[in-house]
């Protein structure tokens, strides 16, 4: 079980014309990914993509990984029925992927798990870290208190404050948590700054990215950790329904959960892939996160992909409700799966995220973070247009404890 | 032969080392900007570093990350810092000129036409922190065409198996990184120099100039000692910070005070006794 893809993938049905082969020898999707780093850390990006590529072929390596996903984790996550919400909704058949219901509350902790193990393989005796919404870091706060390895995680001073819960999580679990005031104070800008401790610190230090972005191995490794997620969802479904989905709906930030999900469906056409970016105010109002649908190419972070930016190739400021979301970049694959159009990428605004996350607690019982909510808004835009026999899979990658704060606050009410 | 080559062919028959100052463009506006420009070859600069200005400086330490954020504020962009060395040449054709930054507003303003702007407004080489070797080809052709030098980074993580490869399509000069980590911060010490340097000098015939660090007279004059020249940003930028007023606005003595400090750099390295 949970079997890390190889490079010709692990389902056995993908030969030269699959989807699942990349990235290329130098880290690209098509035209995207790369390694655009500064020469101090060209040499730790070589030298973690040959410790990954002997990890990942190694079966003491995927047993430890298992084991941990298993016992630890709590995998596989359950696949949910939401009969409630599909007939309050009408129309197709909506299932969820229960990535809520892992061990600190999310999808985050497939890739932690997978990367602290390599880490320690590698004898780095530090670990850094950045995060959006605090999911990322709690998972690698929580990892890191696992194993007794030190732990500091960059954080944006706006995210500090709207995601309070997390950030005292991360320190009950004996991290460092560092807030970041640059630039808007987001996610963009907390990876700015672990990218310079990474350059300061590089003999000792792991960076664990937490998503399918940054310098190439991570876009591989990172999608390769949580492709775990659409390998069981597939695999339940065909238990309970015979076959695979119409459609797979997942939220887009930097795009880890979407990947996991997806990348395991690329090379069956008949499932429909739809990636949801966060429209913020609107996707014309100029704050919003959708970097696929109102951005153009660019390099950031590392990596070639669709970027938030001006005239001039100045990073523009992204917003979301979500801090999850709240980023002006995306990982190349996706961007790649957007050229191609293999994927299709649409918007929720904040509204929308915001009505679908209480429909969501109220039909179904659960409250769900505000990025799959993300996901949900649009779920809730398309069911109705489907029968009742075609199937909608989304993945549940988070639970909203750390948003009821920010929901209460939006909602005008008082805690 | 390129400004670049001749400038340090010069300072070779000096018998001497170089001093590169760097200035962020645009920083704090584009009027002091300039000032500043004009006056750095006669307060002693051999060669001057612009830093263009980008919103994720991810290499750059507090000091030039606030610098890049004045210049933004002041309406800077890769255009109006290539206008900025146009305006430059009118009254000096030796000083070379090389632009610092990193790789999206090159990319943004496309890799040929910028080459070519660069080029005909008198650009002479480019340092893009995030182009490594291995992705240099994006740019090298564009930039050979137009005689441009693109000056590659040594770091110390750099080994020996891998400086060739680095080097490869280098020209103009060696950048050696001296420290790992962001700029402005600590500085190496005279024997990490010693010990990196020749390491350096065994796979190429390029001048070498040491930057990330370099914040005094005697520490600039320490470096050329090892090395052919010494750069210095953050210490130039820190006093600049310091002659703003309370709105970050430039005062009367900000060129003067930054002017001061390069000519005290300058005679540390002027004065430096050089090995043969």
């Amino acid at each position: 079980m949970n079997e890390i893809p190889n490079d010709v993938a692990s389902t056995g049905s993908s030969g030269s014309n699959s989807l699942r082969n990349g990235p290329d020898a130098r880290g690209r999707f098509g035209a995207y990914g790369g390694r655009f780093v500064a020469e101090t850390l060209m040499p730790l990006i070589l030298a973690l993509e040959r410790a990954y590529d002997e990890a990942r072929r190694d079966p003491a390596f995927r047993e430890e990984l298992d084991y941990h996903l298993e016992h630890y984790v709590g995998r596989p996550s359950p696949l949910w029925h939401a009969a409630r919400l599909s007939r309050a909704l009408g129309g197709a058949r909506i299932y969820f992927k229960r990535d809520e219901l892992n061990h600190t509350g999310a999808h985050k902790i497939n890739n932690c798990i997978g990367q602290i193990l390599l880490a320690r393989r590698m004898a780095k005796t530090r670990i850094i870290a950045e995060t959006g919404a605090g999911q990322h870091g709690v998972a690698t706060a929580t990892v890191c208190a696992l194993f007794g390895l030190p732990c500091t995680v960059y954080m944006g001073t706006t995210d500090v404050e709207r995601q309070k819960p997390n950030v005292f999580r991360m320190k009950l679990l004996g991290a460092e948590v560092r807030p970041v005031s640059a630039g808007a104070g987001t996610l963009k800008d907390a990876m700015n700054e672990a990218l310079r401790d990474w350059v300061a610190n590089v003999r000792d230090t792991y960076y664990l990215i937490g998503t399918v972005a940054g310098p190439h191995p991570y876009p591989m490794m990172v999608r390769d950790f949580q492709s775990v997620i659409g390998e069981e969802a597939k695999a339940q479904l065909r238990a309970a329904e015979g076959r695979l989905p119409d459609v797979a709906v997942a939220c887009i930030g930097g795009g880890s959960n979407a990947m996991g999900l997806f990348h395991p469906f690329l090379d069956d056409p008949s499932v429909r892939l739809i990636g949801v970016e966060a429209a913020g105010k609107g996707l014309d109002s100029g704050e919003h996160a959708a970097s696929l649908l109102r951005g153009r190419p660019g390099v950031l972070h590392g990596n070639c992909t669709y970027l938030l930016q001006d005239d001039d190739g100045q990073i523009l400021e992204a917003h979301s409700i979500s801090a999850g979301l709240d980023y002006p970049g995306i990982g190349p694959e996706h961007s790649w799966l957007h050229d191609i159009q293999r994927v299709e990428y649409v918007a929720a605004t904040d509204e929308e995220a915001l009505a679908a996350f209480q429909l969501c607690a109220k039909t179904e019982g659960i409250i769900p973070a505000l990025e799959p909510a993300h996901a949900l808004a649009h779920v809730a835009k398309i069911a109705p247009t489907m029968r009742a026999d075609e199937i909608i899979l989304m993945n549940l990658c988070g639970r909203g404890d750390k948003d009821i704060f920010a929901v209460a606050e939006r909602l005008g009410v008082t805690l | 032969m390129t400004r670049i080559a001749a400038r340090f062919a010069s300072l070779r028959r000096a018998g001497r080392g170089g001093l590169i100052p760097f200035l962020e463009a645009y920083d704090p506006d584009a009027e002091t900007s300039a000032a500043l420009l004009a006056g750095l070859p006669e307060a002693g600069a051999d060669l001057i570093e612009i830093g263009v200005p980008f919103t994720d400086p991810m290499a750059d330490g507090p000091i030039i990350q606030a610098a890049g954020r004045r210049a933004l504020n002041a309406g800077a962009t890769l255009r109006r810092t290539l206008a900025m060395v146009r305006d430059f040449r009118r009254t000096d054709a030796d000083t070379p000129i090389i632009l610092m930054g990193y790789l999206n507003p090159i990319l943004s303003y496309g890799p040929e036409p910028f080459a070519r702007d660069a080029a005909a407004c008198g650009v002479d080489g480019l340092i893009v922190v995030d182009l490594p070797a291995e992705e240099a080809d994006l740019l090298l052709p564009h930039a050979k065409a137009n005689l441009l030098d693109v000056i590659r980074l040594v770091a110390p993580t750099t080994d020996d198996a891998r400086l060739p490869k680095v080097l490869e399509g280098s020209s103009g000069f060696v950048y050696y990184v001296s420290i790992t980590g962001i700029t402005g911060t600590r500085s190496a010490t005279t024997a990490e120099l010693a010990a990196n340097i020749p390491r350096i000098r065994r796979i190429t015939d390029l001048p070498i100039a040491v930057g990330f660090g370099v914040k005094t007279p005697v520490q600039a004059a320490e470096v050329v000692q090892i090395a052919d020249a010494a750069v210095v940003a953050s210490s130039l930028i820190a006093t600049l910070a310091a002659s703003l007023d309370a709105k970050g606005r430039a005062g009367s003595g900000t060129v003067a005070r930054v002017l001061g400090d390069v000519r005290a750099l300058a005679a540390g390295v002027r004065g430096a006794r050089v090995a043969a």
